[in-house]
């Protein structure tokens, strides 16, 4: 019965060292085996050629050097994109879809810094299309100058946003209702309130389930307008909108990191004791900053739609979820969400050929769980242990039982 | 085998924290069928000690006998089998749970299918034979903490416990409970089970153990002495210690104006209970009055209420000139307030952010920190390198995360955060509680440094030393009361031990 035996037991202890370059390995690394898992999905689904699958993403995502050479030239010498290129055209489309991503990304980064779990950026960003519909197609006029008529439907889905973004704030803040159930469950009410406008409702012309064709001024000016001076532009959708992406993660990072505002959000996210403990209002700080995750969410609609110069019953969904995905792997970092949230465009438009159609969800949702995964693996650290070969407890309960 | 007359025997038994020495070297001997108290102060290594037999914690360093058989846990359910149990100060309850569910809760058996009707027969014979009436089938939060307590027994009991701990079980109870709570316990000594009671109130563990251990900073003062033999006094004596470890160099004291005044004070806790009962305590500047009493006598909402973190119910208090309200909230006092809070990993600071930015959380909101929306990142390092310089605190940068940082030095930076403002009270919590010797000197010399300087302080301790070595007059709290203030010097270790368990002390 005292028989001697060795055995193991893995222990998990928390890491008391943490550096800074971990978190981006983790991503990396995350990345990398989300590739992997998702190879032998792909294999599963019928790919013959996992890898070839993925080369292919990549290139009509981002096209390969030769494309980028042969565009730049035509660039340079006035010329046309030659014949069998791609030139930059996958590029573009990248940037296209890359602009509502970083912005709804964004707004999950402000709402995930202070713990406060907004997943209705989806939500939002169709209040936020929605009303800057409103102001294009039926409040402004056409003959609108364009700068003025961009302006004031970024202020309008900006507000729609924030206004939606408040619901949930004033229900958390007032009667701590739990943010995730309300915002993910208003998703669906904001679907809803847009299929009845558009699809049913008084904003479809005839029985197209569309508001018809903007006005050019409510439109993002894009690449292809100046095609008659650059040819090789001609056919590019790339728009400002990026832009628009990228100022508001600027704008974002200084907030957080510098200002006193980001500075009461990171302790509220931190230690909401310590918080209350300085003096720190937390639930006007629940409010103040699902408004204004709300007011990103909204901007990414007006972006949209004003890259898509209509509004129609086939308005997508998902980007405020792809958003939440962006907002972890840049590790809630305002300026990494750029990088990521452009190369989730290009997992987007390279997999727009891919059947089945359901690969690009499929790989983001692998990448998603495998990073939180790898996340769990760098904060801990494991310990294998050697158990004393002694009369120990655990070979006594086996022998009773 | 002389060896089997012994239930439990722990030998040698060495646990360290990060920072702390909680058992040195104890040796712990309890017999069949005795109640056995192990006596001392809050952080003596007491519930420490219980944990490593519980299966909870690994030791260091020693060897743990069952009926003279060496064993060795890896889990409470390792101990379990060996049938030691363990109730701890805070349940393990599932309160949307009935009675039976949780007693079942954890079991490996049944594997599938689980009889509840056979349980709650099972529950309810076991309430019966050890007169603790439960009804099974009751949701645990619809009963009172003492009919949860004795939830916590049944479990143990249902899983066939020979040996059971009680982390100071009579703390969350009522006098008449504490009376149903030892009958029962006598009821099990006599049915040969044996009972490892903690506590540090004096009175209950000379009413109910047979025997008692006490313990010291992590060492065993009194081994196992018959409780028959032994006075409160003595006792007090035991568990206090009669040196004072730290000398710490101070001036006599010269008492200004009045800083602090609380009239009548009275507060709740957090289940809506009395806490603070008609508190009065002045505090003047240049003086440390220095707050005794066993955890949970209201010490702690005494900081809170005059911190403003928790209302008052009536009773008034004031800073200075200004009235500390329902309303007055902790900024708005500026820094004229100081807290130093008890729990500094989950209340003063912020474990993910920098030292630099862990500085800042008093001084943000103006200048030359906060200067407009912004926050000026060149003085927020400035003020990091200056304090951290200043306080000795030992960090290779500023912008590490405080929750690297050891105790010792985390509490150096909420020191240097509360005090560098140059505050007219400091409400020190525990401040040296889970410290080292070298860091609980540095705090020490702090606060005399500040009560040099002319600033009010408040000090709420457990360690007796600590407070009688730091302050220059001394209130003992009892029950939300304060039952008692006297000057620091020259007061009665024991006297005020018994004052601390609620003893009358004549004269």
């Amino acid at each position: 019965m005292s028989r001697p035996r060795t055995s193991y037991t893995v222990r998990i202890e928390t890491r008391s060292d943490n550096p800074g370059w971990m978190g981006v390995l983790s991503s990396v690394l995350g990345v990398i085996l989300a590739l992997i898992v998702g190879g032998f999905l792909l294999k599963a689904a019928g790919a013959q050629d996992p890898i070839g699958t993925y080369r292919e993403i990549f290139k009509e995502g981002f096209g390969t050097v030769a494309d980028w050479q042969a565009g730049i030239t035509a660039l340079m010498t006035g010329g046309d994109c030659p014949k069998g290129m791609l030139c930059l055209g996958p590029l573009s489309d990248t940037l296209v879809k890359a602009s509502p991503i970083l912005l709804t990304g964004l707004a999950c980064i402000l709402a995930f810094r202070m713990k406060l779990w907004n997943i209705g950026a989806d939500g939002q960003m169709f209040l936020g299309a929605w009303a800057a519909t409103a102001v294009a197609v039926f409040i402004l006029p056409k003959t609108t100058d364009r700068v003025v008529m961009l302006g004031a439907m970024a202020l309008a889905g900006l507000l729609a946003g924030m206004g939606y973004g408040a619901i949930p704030g004033v229900l958390k803040a007032r009667l701590n209702i739990n943010e995730i159930i309300t915002t993910l469950m208003l998703n669906y009410v904001a679907y809803k309130w847009m299929e009845f406008f558009v699809v049913v409702g008084p904003w479809s012309i005839g029985d197209f389930e569309s508001t018809g064709r903007f006005p050019k001024p409510a439109t993002w000016p894009r690449l292809t307008e100046f095609a008659d001076r650059f040819p090789a532009l001609s056919g590019l959708t790339a728009h400002p909108g990026i832009l628009l992406g990228i100022g508001a993660a600027i704008l974002l990072a200084w907030v957080l990191f510098r200002s006193r505002w980001g500075y009461e959000i990171r302790v509220i996210g931190d230690n909401p004791k310590a918080a209350r403990y300085a003096g720190i209002n937390l639930p006007r700080n629940v409010l103040l900053v699902m408004m204004f995750s709300g007011a990103l969410a909204g901007l990414a609609g007006m972006n949209e739609v004003a890259a898509l110069r209509e509004l129609n019953g086939r308005f997508q969904k998902g980007f405020g979820f792809t958003g939440v995905i962006v907002a972890w792997l840049a590790r809630l970092n305002p300026l990494a969400a750029i990088l990521v949230a452009f190369l989730f465009g290009g997992l987007l438009v390279g997999t727009k050929m891919i059947m089945p159609q359901g690969i690009a969800s499929m790989l983001q949702g692998v990448i998603l769980f495998v990073v939180v995964g790898t996340e769990l693996l760098f904060r801990y650290r494991l310990h294998l242990e050697k158990v004393e070969p002694e009369r120990g407890p655990a070979a006594e309960v086996s022998h009773d039982d | 085998m002389p060896e089997a007359l012994n239930a439990i025997e722990m030998r040698g038994i060495v646990k360290r924290f990060p920072g702390v020495l909680a058992n040195d070297r104890v040796d712990f001997v309890c017999r069949p069928g005795e109640v056995h108290a192990l006596l001392g102060e809050n952080g003596a290594g007491k519930s420490t000690l219980m944990n490593v037999l519980a299966g909870l914690y690994r030791p260091e360093a020693g060897d743990i006998l069952v009926g003279g058989q060496r064993v060795s846990f890896r889990s409470p359910q390792d101990a379990i089998a060996q049938g030691i149990g363990m109730v701890h100060q805070h349940f393990m309850l599932v309160p949307p749970h009935s009675v039976a569910e949780n007693v079942v809760l954890g079991l490996h058996r049944p594997r599938f299918l689980l009889n509840l009707t056979q349980v709650e027969e099972q529950v309810a014979a076991l309430g019966e034979q050890y007169g603790m009436k439960v009804n099974p089938r009751a949701k645990i939060w619809q009963l009172s903490v003492g009919e949860q307590q004795r939830v916590e027994v049944l479990k143990m009991l249902f899983r066939k416990a020979k040996v059971l701990i009680m982390d100071e079980p009579t703390s969350v109870l009522t006098p008449q409970e504490v009376d149903t709570l030892f009958s029962t316990l006598r009821e099990m000594t006599g049915r040969g089970h044996t009972i490892v009671f903690i506590s540090h109130k004096l009175d209950e563990v000379v009413s109910i153990a047979d025997r008692v251990t006490v313990l010291r900073r992590g060492r065993v003062t009194a081994a196992a002495l018959a409780a028959r033999e032994v006075t409160k006094a003595g006792l007090a004596k035991l568990m206090v210690g009669r040196e004072v470890l730290f000398q710490v160099d101070k001036k006599p004291s010269r008492p200004g104006e009045v800083v602090l005044e609380t009239d009548r004070l009275c507060a709740t806790n957090d289940r809506g209970l009395p806490a603070l009962r008609e508190v009065c305590v002045t505090v003047r500047a240049g003086e440390i009055l220095g707050v005794a009493g066993v955890a949970g006598n209201g010490q702690r909402e005494l900081a809170e209420v005059l911190t403003g973190l928790h209302p008052a119910t009536s009773g008034s208090a004031r800073l200075g000139t200004t009235r500390l309200g329902k309303r007055t909230r902790w900024q708005d006092l500026g820094q004229h307030l100081a807290h130093i809070p008890e729990d500094r990993a989950a209340v003063g600071s912020m474990p993910g952010l920098s030292v630099a930015e862990n500085l800042i959380l008093r001084t943000f909101r103006e200048p030359p920190i906060g200067v407009g929306w912004g926050i000026d990142r060149a003085a927020v390092r400035k003020n990091a390198e200056r304090l951290v310089a200043e306080y000795q605190i030992s960090t290779p940068t500023v912008d590490l995360p405080v929750r690297m940082l050891s105790g010792g030095n985390l509490q150096k930076v909420i020191l240097a955060r509360e005090t560098s403002g140059h505050p007219q009270l400091i409400i020190a919590v525990h401040p040296s509680r889970g410290l080292d010797v070298g860091a609980t000197e540095a705090v020490h010399k702090l606060l005399i440094a500040q009560r040099e300087a002319g600033v009010a302080i408040l000090l709420i301790s457990e360690d007796l030393d600590e407070l009688l070595s730091l302050s220059d007059r001394l209130a003992v709290m009892y029950e939300g009361r304060i039952v008692g203030e006297m000057p620091a010097e020259g007061a009665n270790i024991q006297t005020i031990g018994m004052m601390m368990a609620g003893t009358k002390v004549d004269g």
